[in-house]
């Protein structure tokens, strides 16, 4: 065999789709499922929550000879993301006094197996912030395009939820939600006297079956660990392993996309380039029509890569918009001690991966002096111990009296300390601020002129500040949850957040958050956009992109459910082009 | 190293080169390893990581049996569970240490602090002192508050010493037994119990 030439698969498939996370995984199967003869690539390995080989669901921290810490994975070793914001051989750069943190899973479904599984739909509003406020752009589409596919993304994939009534919650078919823990109760409590809703939270997690191949939730709080029951949503078991049981779909690990060919004549995509991961052998597939669906960064890199004489800006870049509005959601967050919640009675309380109850976006913009809403998330209980557990108790125990009155100085040594952790443990809440942040020209990403990453792919550059609008929101933040705590009998833990914490009140850094969206804007003007309203290039018809990178806003609803419904859209609209003979 | 073999070093680095030509163009023979089995939930990379830390060794047997009497006087055998080195925490914190070498120098740098403290006050290293001396300068540091400024890097050091004590005893089977945790176990979650609800005035 050799190695240096090219090799290239005989078979024309019907749709080539790059990247298994949520929109590529939700292509795979609408495709698979109509017939369609599909080649799926993934960047990363072979992952099925099922299997023993890659299973950390259920097992115990010293398991890990770091107790889980997070040595070689962000979020500790028992997570199922395979990456993070740094990987060996791929890297990025920022702009001088700029920042971005680019975080990928490299694996079957991406980082849809170990997210928050938060499954709320956009609300009317979110669809068309510039002509409520006059900042920030429309979508090309309102919630009422979307809300079909939402519909069946929610009987689909399972979503528990309770009906409110909020106009710009939308209600959905919701499985239903598991009952309140103790801090949850209270912070709901807390909530009604200082006039902030408490609600059960959205989350795509089986409190219920809702078919044969999907177990239900059995309550182990570990959804990150990726479900080996199937009863979380994780791109891998729901959607990817199920389309290639129908025959129809080839998946490719270990599949680097370089770029997505075209035909100089046409214009038209023709197929994918991509390295072997493990070979570094080069490859090309072909097919009828593209998807990309690698994340808003990764497909945004992968269309200013794929330059040819008839596209010498990147492929359906003519309006030269790719790449810009790059966004993530603000997250700011604050913890608390709360004493009458010491000396707990013990139970297991793990409950579902991640909260039972949630704030949605409460008050009206116009009366605030930042434009856009939040989220609450909060987190609490007598949880599994991880590395971290038990550390800095000299903040702590000098100032709460043990059982028989008498208070020690701080820090200390002995007894006590067991005394302190039983004490302690179970008393401490968070709660973390996510937040809609307005998309602007200048946050960007492009192609750095001088970088390469191990396959010899030009990277990206980030270019991204915040701006004033989500500094004041990250500082309503930090002024709710210290009313939130007060109200609830809590101490804060450490000082406030100040303008100088952080990028301002603690807001962390973009890309922090993991929910970058808008670098290959959807729109109806060809000057101002890449895709159309159904996310298929203006200039190039058999183009589609189907992750969060057409999105024009993030709302503060976290996007998975929408980039599901949207490829799902895409996906049958693609399907009804080529019956209809115009692809 | 002797006089002209540094001269030889410095021809061949100042060319750049570590090998000549011919050799580099040779490739090496292949490394006859025995295949790591990688554990479940591991990526390869990780599994490997760990075995090589494994097989490493960063406390000097003086260190580590400081270690572990710092360890057991933090978190002794009380009626309720064993110590910390019960629970194998000195073998936990060398494993940190590999794992996480920016602790190397605050932790060894810590304990040669220590003794160099003992020695001035007891003539002798920590281990050495009687149980009384030791307690005896522990206690001034054991108390961020209370310690005077000249102990400052003592109390640094045995802040370290109880957070790595604290996390290694509690994620260790023996403390989260002692914690009471009850979960990472398939059950059904029906909200809390009655008698909790009631305790909080939260029974409806």
């Amino acid at each position: 065999m050799d190695s240096f030439h090219i090799k290239e698969t005989p078979t024309v498939y019907d749709v080539a789709i790059v990247g298994s996370g949520a929109g590529g995984g939700m292509a795979a199967y609408m495709l698979a499922k109509a017939g369609a003869k599909v080649v799926l690539l993934e960047a990363g390995g072979y992952f099925d929550p099922a299997d023993p080989k890659y299973i950390t669901q259920l097992k115990w921290p010293y398991e890990s000879p770091r107790r889980g810490a997070g040595t070689t994975r962000a979020f500790g070793d028992f997570d199922a993301a395979w990456g993070g914001w740094q990987i060996d051989g791929e890297p990025y750069t920022a702009a001088a006094g700029t920042e971005f943190h680019w975080f990928r899973s490299r694996m079957l479904g991406g980082r849809t197996n170990h997210w928050g599984r938060i499954s709320m739909r956009f609300g009317p509003d979110d669809f068309r912030r510039k002509s409520l406020t006059g900042v920030g752009d429309d979508w090309p589409i309102t919630y009422d395009d979307l809300a079909p596919y939402y519909d069946r993304v929610d009987k689909l994939i399972g979503v528990f939820g309770s009906k409110e009534g909020m106009r710009n919650e939308p209600d959905g078919h919701f499985l239903p939600p598991p009952k309140p823990r103790l801090h949850e109760l209270l912070l709901q409590k807390a909530g009604k006297g200082i006039g902030i809703p408490v609600i059960p939270s959205r989350l795509s997690i089986l409190t219920k079956a809702i078919n044969n191949e999907r177990g239900q939730c059995f309550y182990c709080n570990q959804c990150n660990r990726s479900c080996q029951a199937y009863a979380d949503f994780s791109s891998s078991s729901v959607l990817c392993i199920p389309a290639v049981k129908t025959g129809n779909v080839t998946l490719i690990n270990g599949a680097m996309c370089r770029e997505v060919l075209t035909d100089p004549q046409t214009g038209q995509a023709t197929g994918i380039s991509f390295v072997h991961t493990g070979t570094l052998q080069e490859h090309t597939v072909r097919a009828k029509a593209v998807m990309l669906g690698a994340s808003a960064c990764e497909s945004a890199r992968i269309l200013l890569n794929s330059k040819s004489a008839r596209h010498p800006d990147g492929l359906a870049n003519s309006s030269g918009v790719i790449g810009k509005y790059l966004n993530d959601s603000t997250g700011a967050s604050r913890s608390a001690f709360v004493p009458a919640l010491m000396d707990r009675v013990r139970y297991n309380e793990d409950g579902v991966g991640g909260m039972h109850v949630f704030t949605p976006w409460w008050l009206d913009n116009k009366k605030l002096d930042f434009p856009r809403g939040y989220h609450i998330e909060y987190g609490g209980g007598m949880g599994m111990p991880s590395f971290g557990y038990g550390m800095n108790m000299e903040n702590m125990n000098g100032k709460y009296p043990y059982k028989n009155g008498q208070t020690l100085p701080a820090g200390g040594y002995g007894s006590r300390l067991k005394e302190d952790a039983r004490r302690f443990y179970g008393a401490y809440i968070g709660m973390a601020g996510r937040g809609e942040p307005v998309p602007l020209e200048s946050n960007y990403c492009e192609i750095d002129p001088t970088k390469v990453d191990k396959y010899g792919i030009p990277t990206l550059r980030f270019n991204y500040k915040w701006s004033d609008y989500e500094v004041k929101q990250a500082k309503h933040m930090q002024d709710t949850f210290e009313e939130i705590i007060s109200s609830m009998g809590g101490i804060p833990l450490g000082e406030k957040p100040g303008p100088n914490t952080n990028h301002g009140y603690g807001l962390e850094a973009p890309g922090k958050i993991i929910h970058e969206v808008g670098t290959v804007r959807m729109g109806n003007d060809p000057k101002r956009s890449a895709l159309n309203a159904f996310q298929q290039a203006h200039e190039v018809k058999n183009l589609f992109v189907v992750d969060a990178a057409p999105f024009v806003t993030q709302g503060d609803k976290n996007v998975t459910w929408t980039i599901l419904a949207s490829s799902m859209r895409t996906s049958e609209y693609l399907i009804d082009q080529v019956k209809k003979k115009n692809i | 190293m002797k006089r002209r073999d540094s001269l030889k070093a410095l021809t061949l680095s100042s060319l750049g080169m570590a090998v000549g030509p011919a050799e580099a163009a040779v490739p090496a023979p292949p490394d006859k390893k025995v295949p790591l089995k990688v554990p479940g939930g591991r990526q390869a990379f990780e599994a490997e990581r760990d075995a090589k830390l494994n097989a490493e060794k960063f406390f000097t047997p003086a260190e580590l049996k400081t270690v572990t009497l710092l360890c057991d006087i933090i978190l002794p055998a009380d009626a309720k569970s064993g110590s910390a080195s019960q629970a194998g925490v000195p073998a936990f914190i060398e494993f940190m240490m590999k794992d996480q070498p920016a602790n190397q120098t605050p932790m060894r740098g810590g304990l040669a602090w220590l003794d160099n403290q003992c020695r001035k006050r007891f003539s002798k290293p920590f281990a050495d002192a009687t149980k009384a001396q030791q307690i005896e300068m522990v206690d001034l540091i054991a108390y961020p508050q209370k310690a005077t400024p000249a102990m400052s890097q003592g109390v640094a050091f045995f802040n370290l010493m109880r957070n790595f004590t604290m996390t290694g005893f509690y994620t260790s089977k023996m403390g989260i037994e002692d914690l009471g945790y009850m979960g990472n176990t398939p059950n059904n979650w029906d909200g809390p119990p009655e008698a909790v609800l009631k305790q909080y005035g939260l029974l409806k």
